[in-house]
């Protein structure tokens, strides 16, 4: 009977340098994903600069999302916001305009965990049904599958995530944003292999001493650019597959699934498409506007969340920049 | 001449039985190349994986941690032929034992890892799926990532993945098996509260973990 309603969710992303507001209706239709990214005019994403920024396109990105899908903000039934992880000031001010237009339409809000978010829209975007998911992104770097009701870690790295990695050296290097096309683009020009700290411990794994270790290669003058991006690539992108192949055996999960900003890399979907075939797993790889942040992921995963029964009072709306994803109870898929 | 067969295929390695190796039962674990990775990093990696795990399984051996014995070593053929160990995986063996069953293998696993650490050994990849259970011992396998290292950092990084492995795959019985697994490592290890405080500290560092 619930299933004759087709409810209409908004959801808005904020725990980085992207904005994303998305609709969602609750058949798995997704009619808006809007994207807004905040430019650091230098360095890196300063969490405040990129909180001011989605304060400012706040207003102008929610009227473009619900102009894209053809709706007012009336026919919103619930409105879903990442409430973490992330950055704190980029996630409160989404968190502060979910609150404000859940108050004012009068309709129920439903906080949504962003690392879920992703796993949620790379299986409704590809039709992977119960995959190991590879997520790999400027903030995050996690092998997880869905074990006894819980998105379960069986991986993850123990201090910066891969595409911070490739990021910070391609500022390092003085390459033009965004950092992971263009080191990935070098890489192409390159092809000896310049000898990098491979760290892969147990399931995890570290990127701060590879970091470490290519910026002052670059700095020693001694090596070209080209060859510099091609060896990184090839020793973070390895040190990947080899911890995503061994869940992926010891899980023995028949689907493959590559998620989140660093996933649009050639090389490695190469790898991870490799890595598939060899354990007889089917490879799917989520498109590009729907693995970077944004705001579909959230709203289908507030549909998720919503039609199990979840709500988010406001008074329980506090954002949690350290919310793990293997703390997150996953009744939709139990 | 019987033929090899394969009986597992790890994710790093192949592991092959050969009934009848010079007249005894044997285990070749090759290390199969990885056409993800580029030729020249993976025979890097594959070559000196092989060459470390067996002088470290040698080494645990010495230091009376039950491992298998070592009967040659293929370094450019990442191949090393070893002793077949009778018994089964202890992740396999976890769930069809009772509560004291339990306690009792833990608490030997603990000892066993505590003499490893003590022995100047980090496993380096130490899951229930890498340990044999079997004729009333535990038998330590798969040293592959092992390195020799005093480091209270590795101690912690092994502590922490058989934690996080209790509590991803043995999710039911986390709590009781770790603390069995404590015991055992207390008891053998002089600097256990250092290796036991570092996981801690480690487990934190993941990323968006709890910090008081």
């Amino acid at each position: 009977m619930a299933d004759l309603v087709v409810e209409t969710c908004l959801g808005i992303e904020s725990t980085a340098d992207n904005l994303g507001m998305g609709v969602a209706r609750s058949d798995g239709t997704i009619l808006a994903n809007v994207i807004t990214t905040h430019v650091p005019e230098e360095g890196g994403i300063h969490p405040r600069e990129a909180a001011r920024h989605h304060a400012e396109v706040m207003g102008e990105t929610l009227s473009e999302a619900l102009d894209s899908a053809g709706i007012t903000a009336r026919d919103l039934d619930y409105i879903a916001f990442s409430q973490g992880p992330g950055m704190g000031p980029s996630l409160r001010t989404g968190a502060t305009a979910a609150r404000a237009l859940a108050v004012r339409l009068g309709i129920p809000l439903v906080g949504v965990n962003h690392c879920v978010a992703h796993i949620e829209i790379g299986r409704l975007a590809t039709g992977a049904e119960d995959p190991l998911a590879l997520y790999v992104s400027g903030g995050n770097t996690i092998v997880t599958g869905f074990e006894a009701g819980r998105y379960r870690i069986f991986g993850e790295t123990l201090d910066i995530a891969v595409g911070n990695c490739l990021d910070t050296f391609s500022r390092e290097a003085g390459l033009p944003y965004p950092g992971g096309p263009a080191v990935e683009r070098l890489a192409l020009e390159g092809g000896t292999l310049i000898s990098l700290p491979y760290v892969v411990k147990g399931m995890d794994l570290s990127y701060s001493g590879l970091l470490t270790a290519v910026t002052q290669a670059y700095r020693s003058g001694k090596w070209s650019l080209e060859d510099l991006c091609f060896s990184l690539q090839e020793v973070a992108y390895s040190m990947l597959g080899e911890v995503t192949e061994r869940a992926l055996a010891h899980t023995g999960k028949r689907e493959l699934l590559l998620t989140g900003g660093v996933g649009a890399n050639k090389r490695l979907r190469a790898m991870i498409g490799s890595i598939a075939e060899e354990h007889g797993a089917a490879p799917s790889f989520v498109p590009i506007g729907y693995a970077t942040d944004n705001g579909a992921m959230i709203a289908w995963t507030g549909v998720l969340a919503f039609r199990s029964g979840i709500r988010t009072p406001i008074d329980r709306s506090h954002i949690d920049p350290r919310w793990r994803l293997d703390r997150v109870e996953v009744p939709w898929r139990s | 001449m019987e033929e090899l067969t394969l009986i597992a295929k790890g994710a790093e390695a192949d592991i092959l039985l050969d009934p009848d190796w010079n007249g005894v039962k044997a285990i070749i674990k090759r290390r199969g190349e990885k056409r993800y990775r580029i030729p020249e990093l993976d025979a890097a990696i594959r070559r000196s994986r092989t060459v470390r795990e067996a002088s470290i399984i040698h080494r645990a051996k010495e230091a009376g941690v039950p491992t298998p014995l070592i009967y040659g070593v293929d370094p450019d053929g990442a191949r090393i032929v070893m002793e077949y160990v009778e018994g089964e995986k202890v992740r396999d063996v976890v769930d069809r034992i009772g509560p004291r069953e339990r306690a009792r293998l833990f608490k030997e696993i603990g000892m066993k890892a505590g003499l490893l650490h003590g022995a100047g050994i980090a496993h380096g990849d130490l899951t229930t799926s890498n340990i044999i259970s079997g004729g009333g011992r535990v038998v330590f396998i798969d040293f592959g990532l092992a390195e020799m290292s005093e480091d209270v950092e590795s101690r912690g990084v092994d502590l922490n993945l058989m934690y996080r492995m209790l509590m991803s795959t043995h999710y039911e019985h986390t709590e009781e098996l770790f603390v069995a697994f404590k015991a055992g490592y207390e008891e053998t290890l002089g600097e256990a509260r250092e290796a036991l405080d570092r996981m801690d500290e480690i487990s934190k560092r993941g990323r968006y973990v709890e910090r008081e």
